[in-house]
């Protein structure tokens, strides 16, 4: 078994109006960011998951993020696994 | 004897008394229900009140979903009995699938505290039950997500099966349809972001909540009656709360 460093990345799906990501979007000319479009928000979770191999480890991270991170109804997963067990590095 | 309704409390509820008060207003006997409880055992109706469940970390009733006591809540409802989850407690019942959809951040980010109107889209619910479709009710919101958002199979659904039960007059939140309360296919599981609790009496400025509050009462009365005449088969496989 070894650990791996899993990014899970929620947001709402596409369609799902995202007021949030609108507003922040608005809010950009004035700081002098032109030609920025397309924001959306959303939450990032990061785990740590004991797995035999990284399949298993996104496999561990998907379901959970289906039954808990994510609602499914108006929200989307992205599962990253981001190191290749226990001596690789923690990224970020 | 008078109607017993268990008031789920979870960490962070904070609109159990007030809910308590309403119904014994109306003549009922209400209990709270801490969130670790396992038994519904002579209870005769539900109601998830409003507040913050769980701190409403990860998203408003995603955690809620799994205290102890939702396994029971599950049951007593595909058992037939009355359940009603308001504001908060409507968006722990779409976390738990007991109703459809989902409750999303409001159109305009902002958090509304106000009196609404609303009207009365079916009777077919434990809370709308002999109000007549169209009647409008006056009753306080106070949410920060109470914008309810479903496919639109789901939304064809619920209008097509009167199962929208109550819309606002004036959309303050940016939800589907106007909606402001949806219930299950039996009418016994109810939600609502409205809170008929702050509508109980002249000094709250309305007592229309409690023209909601008393069918409920009604039905739970007409739930135990059921319930004590024998096993509940209204859902097959279901077993007796």
């Amino acid at each position: 078994m070894a650990e791996f460093e899993v990014l899970v990345e929620v947001q709402l799906r596409p369609g799902i109006a995202d007021p949030q990501g609108a507003t922040i979007e608005r809010a950009l000319p004035a700081l002098g960011f032109s030609g920025v479009s397309g924001v959306r928000a959303g939450k990032a979770f990061r785990l740590r998951v004991e797995a035999a191999g990284a399949a298993e480890a996104r496999e561990v991270a998907e379901a959970l993020s289906t039954r808990l991170l994510a609602n499914p109804v108006i929200e989307q997963a992205t599962v990253s696994v981001l190191t290749l067990g226990e001596a690789g590095p923690v990224l970020g | 004897m008078a109607v017993r309704v268990g008031v789920v409390v979870f960490p962070g509820t904070n609109c159990e008394h007030d809910v308590a008060e309403a119904l014994e207003r109306l003549g009922g006997q209400a209990q709270l229900v801490w969130h670790t409880t396992t038994s519904l055992d002579g209870l005769d109706a539900l109601v998830l009140p409003g507040g913050f469940a769980h701190g409403d970390y990860l998203r408003p009733g995603a955690i809620a979903r799994f205290s102890p006591v939702m396994a029971a809540v599950n049951e007593f409802a595909r058992a037939g009995g009355p359940v009603v989850g308001i504001c908060n407690g409507f968006q722990v019942l779409t976390e738990a699938h007991l109703l459809p959809g989902a409750l999303q951040k409001n159109r305009g980010l902002t958090f509304l505290c106000q009196m609404v109107e609303l009207e009365v889209a079916s009777d077919r619910s434990a809370l709308t039950a002999g109000l007549v479709p169209g009647r409008r009710l006056r009753v306080p919101v106070n949410h920060f997500e109470g914008n309810y958002t479903a496919s639109a199979e789901v939304l064809a659904a619920l209008e097509s099966e009167g199962r929208v039960v109550l819309r606002y007059v004036t959309n303050p939140n940016g939800s589907a349809h106007d909606i402001a309360g949806v219930c299950n296919e039996a009418g016994n599981v109810v939600g609502l972001m409205p809170h008929p609790e702050r509508a109980s009496g002249e000094l709250l400025g309305s007592s229309d909540g409690l023209l909601l509050l008393e069918p409920l009462l009604g039905r739970a009365a007409g739930w135990r009656g059921q319930s004590t005449s024998g096993p509940q088969l209204l859902v097959s496989g279901a077993s007796n709360p």
